[in-house]
């Protein structure tokens, strides 16, 4: 066996026991931190593929920003993992067969060695997987990339639409509204007629 | 690569709507007044059909790459595409008004929805059709859960969500199969490339194709979610959910199946046969039990999608510019009933069970009326268009030797009538309800309603026109 094949089959088993721990792990900073290791796992793969682009930016993109956003979410949460599995054990003998079945059954379609590819040429030096894909990206799949950008704005029209709401009886104040006050909206002058207080009056009745 | 070389000519609905659907945000955002996005975004529909209307010639044009394909199938569903969106929100400005659902965001996601349905009308490429799949999706989820104090539309929109992502995986599992088989994502180019050498495999990546369009269609079996969603939503998302997406739904089966996997056509259709018996059977005979006009009429767009699928499977012209007539009348009809809904229900109260129409000739004997056209189409009964679209789809069904599923789809037909025609007997027969019913919306929306039960009966007594344009669209476009 060659080093590359035996790095990819130890890669594969860390990434299946990481997917395994993400869906049974008891505690969901744990299933979190797995998913973790089977995106990093799956970078290194992409990485022995000679897709580097691809693999630094799950690296980045996904264990950098988004799982470490989904880490202080979950921390934040108190989530009570066992109520939510409640179900579990009692659908499992039936998941089970299923699933068991689904696995034999593609198994044996997709072990028809369709997939027996002759090994692709090593790339030249100087073989730049990043700007192959900007050129491609930029050209030939622009369409399909706009697309998906539109599709990113109305991922955020949807999380505005659904979380900003104005509550009701909030002391909350517009400053334009604060500095367009005139002097009248807050000062009445009344005009009284003079009075004497109840005491000088009282003392000035006993005088007479 | 030049712009020329773009040729951007034939996405310029698309374009259009996309840049007038950000200027709708905007408007709202800075205006304050929903009112004017309501407005813009009627007329961006509008254009948006003006604009396709000059840009059909019948003539199959590729654009960026042959990812876009513009062809006449493509220029017919878009059309019957924005008039569905306009008149569903016309139906359901009052509606959204009561709920406080009335806002920009609301207006911006029907155009966002419209604009994925355009792309995946004419998609000839995976990548694109997928994504305007996901483009339409999250639209819908989000206009589901909008009314966000409402418990049943959350749970709904949660439903909808997973099971919807559920589905995507599955189609793009398939996909990936065929990619792997093939080495391309290109429907033009998948066509020739399919090896009939492995059947197996071939057919391995097709299931898992034909279930992620099977869901998106709602067909049995994958037609659970079909029933909560349409319950849960707020009327006006259900009457846009179950209107303009079955005509998008249509064209991709048409894309993938017909255009893609035109080879593997033994395969999917009996895999296509299967579903569409088991939705016929499943939506007639679980339509029955229901007391929620809602959910009954989710039970019976199932049963409908089964008729869809029968044409679809004959694997002919005929066949396939009867399921696409199926499909556009159906659209028209389910707008007309669900808008019914709308539009008798008011702030408050919700028209939607059955008990709420009893008696409703004694006061609104027109609405009545209107209802009962729109019932009788969708029983297909003769003079009224379900009948003519249940014709055509029996005669291609027996032109193509398929005698059993005709005879199976009759028989659920004359079952499914049953349900039909208890809405028009608590409509004429029972006796008025206590809780008056007072229709909610304006004049207009009460003139669009005659219009939409007339044309029922119009489209029902004068087929041909919109019969022969299918016909005509399905053989350009199918070359």
């Amino acid at each position: 066996m060659e080093f590359t094949s035996l790095v990819f089959y130890l890669f594969s088993a860390i990434l299946l026991l990481s997917g395994l721990r993400v869906i049974t792990a008891k505690n969901p900073v744990h299933a979190a931190l797995a998913l973790v290791l089977a995106f990093f796992t799956a970078g290194c793969i992409w990485m022995l593929l000679e897709a580097e682009f691809l693999a630094i930016t799950l690296v980045l993109v996904y264990i950098g920003a988004v799982m470490v956003l989904f880490l202080f979410v979950v921390m934040m949460l108190d989530i009570n993992l066992e109520e939510m599995r409640r179900g579990f054990w009692d659908n499992l003998p039936v998941a089970a067969l299923v699933a068991t079945l689904m696995v034999l059954e593609m198994a044996t379609v997709l072990s028809s060695g369709y997939f027996d590819y002759a090994t692709p040429l090593a790339k030249p030096a100087g073989y730049s997987n990043t700007k192959e894909l900007g050129l491609l990206l930029y050209t030939d799949y622009v369409y399909p990339f706009e697309l998906a950008a539109v599709i990113l704005l109305v991922a955020m029209v949807a999380a505005i639409g659904l979380t900003l709401r104005r509550r009701p009886g909030r002391k909350w104040v517009d400053p334009a509204k604060q500095i367009e006050v005139k002097r009248g909206d807050r000062i009445r002058l009344v005009s009284l007629a003079p009075q004497k207080p109840a005491a000088a009056k009282a003392a000035e009745e006993e005088e007479a | 690569m030049t712009l020329s070389m773009l040729n951007l000519m034939p996405a310029l609905p698309e374009i259009f709507v996309l840049s007038l659907a950000c200027v709708v945000l905007l408007v709202e955002a800075f205006s304050k007044k929903a009112a004017w996005a309501y407005t813009l975004t009627q007329w961006t529909l509008v254009g948006a059909g003006v604009i396709t209307l000059f840009n059909a010639d019948g003539v199959k044009t590729y654009a960026f790459n042959g990812m876009f394909v513009g062809d006449l199938m493509g220029d017919v569903l878009k059309l019957v595409i924005y008039a569905a969106a306009v008149v569903a929100v016309a139906y359901s400005r009052r509606y959204l008004h009561d709920r406080g659902m009335f806002r920009g965001e609301y207006f911006a996601l029907v155009l966002f929805a419209v604009l994925g349905m355009m792309v995946m009308v004419s998609a000839s490429h995976f990548l694109t059709l997928y994504l305007g799949l996901e483009l339409l999706s999250l639209s819908l989820y989000t206009l589901v859960a909008l009314q966000r104090d409402s418990a049943v539309a959350s749970e709904a929109a949660m439903k909808y969500f997973v099971l919807g992502a559920l589905a995507s995986g599955f189609l793009l599992y398939g996909m990936s199969i065929l990619y792997g088989m093939t080495g391309t994502l290109q429907m033009g180019q998948l066509i020739q490339a399919v090896d009939m050498t492995h059947p197996g495999l071939l057919a391995f990546g097709l299931v898992f194709v034909v279930a992620g369009l099977a869901f998106k269609l709602g067909a049995a079996p994958f037609h659970m979610w079909v029933p909560d969603i349409y319950h849960g939503a707020p009327s006006a998302v259900t009457l846009f959910i179950g209107s303009a997406p079955k005509l998008a739904a249509f064209a991709i089966v048409m894309r993938l199946l017909v255009d893609g996997l035109h080879p593997a056509v033994g395969d999917w259709q009996q895999m296509l046969a299967i579903m569409a018996v088991l939705s016929l059977a499943i939506g007639n005979l679980a339509a029955i039990m229901q007391s929620n006009l809602k959910r009954m009429l989710a039970y019976s767009t199932i049963a409908h999608m089964g008729f869809l699928l029968l044409g679809l499977l004959t694997d002919s012209y005929a066949g396939y510019s009867a399921a696409m007539f199926y499909v556009i009348t159906y659209a028209i009809t389910s707008l007309g009933a669900f808008g019914m809904v709308v539009y008798l229900s008011r702030a408050g109260f919700e028209a939607e069970r059955l008990d709420d129409f009893k008696g409703l000739n004694a006061k609104h004997p027109w609405l009545a009326a209107i209802m009962a056209m729109l019932m009788f189409s969708m029983a297909g009964i003769p003079p009224f268009v379900g009948f003519y679209a249940k014709f055509v789809v029996l005669q291609a069904l027996v032109g193509a030797g398929w005698l059993w599923l005709a005879v199976a789809a009759v028989v659920f037909s004359l079952i499914g009538a049953f349900y039909y025609l208890r809405v028009v007997k608590v409509l004429y027969f029972d006796a008025p309800h206590a809780a008056d019913i007072v229709p909610s919306g304006g004049s207009d929306v009460r003139a669009l309603l005659s219009l939409n039960g007339i044309g029922m009966l119009l489209l029902g007594l004068m087929p041909q026109p919109l019969l022969a344009l299918c016909a005509y669209a399905i053989e350009v476009s199918l070359q």
